[in-house]
């Protein structure tokens, strides 16, 4: 049984068609990486798992459960289990550092106060922010953010996370540790969809790469498989231009 | 005019004094109960506005027309309507909470417009990020659109407050004794007609100006924000 | 509640009140559109006069717009009889709305003039417009563009808050018959419901012509609703 199973999937933003059937699945502790061209559809999948763009089309099981996107209920419980981080970071921008990863936690989880507390600082210490607890996102660079938002949705112990091109901001030493992080993560079993570009990344942590392109999966499979071995035309195209350089 | 002049010494006296401060007493208090009463309202108004779903149209419908009509009627019929079909419910009800709800039903429709738009100032990334966390409605416009959206709603709420204070006059009409009644009381007597209306419209000239400044002054401030608005504009570039 | 709602006597008065609805129309245009003349005067004052006339255009806007109009018409109304000058009813109200109004249009008027930016009418010299080629051609168009909705706006707050204060001195505007009609027999709510439907389709008669004549005559999107 897959962790995620993602069927036929369909979305669209008013008359576009954003994705048109898109499918792919994930076991407990398994990294699938989300690949393909500028607005190929990445973003909108990931949107889509936590019902923020409604779908229109297929369905989404987590552990054999069926979301149902029309039913609050359901959707409350898809949005317990799994975390999203934003290719656009949306931190609270009212909130200080500290107040951004515990709001969720003590607010809509209901966990200890101290305990949520300590969860923080300990995670946003991993993240290399153990100084900026107390200030406001717009006080820090963009990759500073981006970690904010990984502890953030780290702080929620979801079941599985979806990081949307973590490490599109980040400077190159920052990339590492960034990368680390998801690594390690990814040791510990976390369950994990992630987009990203780079593809030597991507070749090291993922179980599987999902080619998207138009809306659809191309192709998937290992990486070692569809980075070296393309089976259609536009993959090798794609992984021709980007693995040259 | 030597009238005026003569009877200059018998109207400014420390009796007729403490009546136009009583008065205008009420006239600020009537203002800012209403005023405040109605802002809350505006709140609930456009949280409800703002549901979503098929279902809630007939309610989306409800919120939009209260907001347009109310601010397409006179307040002098609100406050006739308010005034008659109060006394028809419970006729006991005071003049003073009869003003009120007049000024609370226009508060309402006037403030709501300003909230909406300073809710809709929010980027709806703010509002996916705590839908993805799985944050309700009402816990996202208290906890992170409405503290992001204070500074663009404060000040054009508090002008329209002040500006109110001017409208309040219109309430003397049913009898409540607030500053407008208390000068046509004052002219009956035989004072002065310049004199009186000088006076009351000095009066409230000395209310209204003193907090339109406070409210330009406090947009300014608003407008200036603490050192996080202006990084974010550097980082932009 | 055991009121029962009789709208019966209403319609049987309903020519007085359009009769009503009409005054009221006059008098809001006829209130704007004096207004409209202080406004110019006032803000090109504002903009181009000699410091002694801003000062005086300044205290003018600064008293008129922080005192309520139903005081400035009472002013009239009651205090100039003193000084040896009578005006009927009416004309107090209508003075008194110009007045008003005219405070108003030259604050907005005044943020219009200062929208045009200097290096337009620059443009305009380079491009070999005369002077009342260039009034006609760029100032106006551009001062009508970014002041139209303000103005459209607030002639509906004429129409409605001011007109309606003529109630308090005998006016027979739209208000002012409802509280004639109604206290002879008491129908208060019907009159003033019917009233404020009235109100309601008068203005917004009046914001579908303002959104079309600003359309047709200068080109710019008003929002109806
Ligand atoms: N809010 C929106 N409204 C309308 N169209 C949208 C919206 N968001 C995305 N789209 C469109 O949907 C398509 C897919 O967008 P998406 O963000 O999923 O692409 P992506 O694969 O994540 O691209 P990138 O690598 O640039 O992030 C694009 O054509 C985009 O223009
Ligand atoms: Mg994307």
């Amino acid at each position: 049984m897959p962790h995620l199973a993602v069927n036929e999937l369909r979305a669209r933003y008013g008359a576009l068609d954003v994705l048109k059937g898109v499918s792919f699945s994930i076991e407990k502790g398994q990294v699938v990486a989300l690949v393909g061209p500028s607005g190929s559809g990445k973003s909108t999948v990931l949107r889509t798992l936590v019902g923020l763009t409604p779908a229109t089309g297929g369905n989404v099981m987590i552990n054999d459960d069926r979301i149902d996107f029309a039913s609050t209920a359901s959707l409350r419980r898809a949005r317990d289990q799994i975390a999203i981080v934003f290719q656009q970071y949306n931190l609270f921008q009212n909130m200080r550092i500290i107040d951004n990863v515990t709001v969720a936690p003590t607010k809509i989880k209901k966990r200890p106060k101290a305990e949520v507390r300590a969860d923080a600082e300990r995670l946003l210490a991993m993240v290399g922010l153990a100084d900026k607890l107390q200030a406001f996102p717009d006080q820090l660079s963009g990759g500073q953010q981006q970690r904010v938002a990984i502890a953030r949705a780290l702080a929620l112990h979801p079941e599985i996370l979806l990081l949307d091109e973590v490490t599109s901001a980040l400077d190159p030493e920052l990339v590492n540790e960034v990368l680390d992080s998801i690594r390690q993560l990814a040791e510990d079993g976390m369950t994990m969809v992630l987009v990203s570009h780079e593809m030597a990344f991507v070749r090291e942590i993922a179980d599987q790469v999902v080619f998207m392109d138009g809306g659809v999966v191309v192709e998937h499979g290992p990486p070692a498989q569809l980075f070296d071995n393309p089976k259609t035309d536009r993959a090798r195209n794609f992984f021709g231009k980007i693995l040259r350089h | 005019m030597d009238r005026i002049i003569e009877q200059i010494p018998r109207f400014f006296t420390a009796d007729n004094m403490v009546l136009l401060l009583q008065s205008a007493g009420l006239t600020l208090a009537m203002t800012l109960v209403g005023c405040v009463i109605g802002f809350v309202l505006a709140l609930v108004l456009v949280f409800l506005r703002q549901t979503p779903g098929k279902w809630a149209i007939p309610l989306r419908i409800i919120c939009v027309t209260y907001v347009e009509v109310f601010r397409r009627i006179p307040f002098l019929v609100v406050i006739y309507l308010v005034l008659f079909f109060i006394q028809t419910v419970a006729t006991n009800a005071s003049l003073f909470t009869i003003a009120v709800i007049s000024i609370c039903i226009y508060a309402i429709a006037y403030t709501a417009e300003i909230i909406r738009g300073g809710l809709e100032s929010v980027p709806t990334t703010q509002m996916e990020a705590a839908r993805a966390m799985n944050f309700g409605r009402l816990r996202t416009m208290l906890t992170i659109t409405l503290p992001q959206a204070w500074p663009i709603i404060i000040p054009p709420a508090i002008a329209f407050a002040v500006s109110f204070i001017k409208d309040t006059a219109l309430v003397s009409q049913i009898g409540v004794f607030e500053l407008t009644f208390r000068g046509k009381e004052l002219n009956n007597q035989g004072y002065s007609g310049v004199l009186v209306f000088g006076t009351i419209a000095l009066c409230y000239f000395l209310m209204s100006f003193p907090l339109s400044m406070l409210g330009q002054y406090l947009e300014k401030r608003l407008a200036t924000p603490r050192g996080q608005r202006t990084s974010r504009k550097i980082r932009r570039t | 509640m055991n009121y029962t709602f009789q709208y019966g006597v209403v319609w049987d008065n309903f020519g007085a009140l359009m009769e009503g609805a009409w005054l009221t129309l006059q008098l809001g245009v006829f209130a704007f559109g004096g207004g409209l003349l202080i406004g110019l005067i006032c803000a090109s004052i504002k903009t181009y006069g000699p410091l002694p006339l801003r000062i005086l255009v300044d205290s003018y806007v600064v008293f008129i717009t922080n005192t309520p109009a139903l005081i400035q018409i009472y002013f009239l109304y009651f205090g100039l009889p003193e000084l040896g000058v009578r005006w009927s009813n009416e004309a107090c109200v209508l003075i008194g709305l110009v007045l008003n109004a005219g405070a108003y249009l030259t604050m907005i008027l005044r943020a219009g003039f200062l929208s045009v930016r200097k290096n337009e009418i620059e443009a305009g010299l380079t491009m070999g417009f005369s002077v009342v080629q260039q009034i006609r051609y760029i100032i106006v168009p551009h001062i009508a563009k970014s002041v139209y909705p303000a103005l459209a706006n607030f002639f509906i707050v004429v129409l409605v808050m001011g007109t309606s204060v003529g109630a308090l001195i005998g006016v027979d505007e739209l208000t002012g018959q409802a509280i004639n009609l109604s206290s002879i027999n008491y129908r208060w709510l019907e009159y003033f419901s019917v009233v404020a439907v009235l109100y309601v389709a008068l203005t917004f008669v009046a914001s579908i012509g303002l959104a079309l004549l600003g359309r047709w005559a200068f080109r710019v999107k008003v929002r109806i609703f």
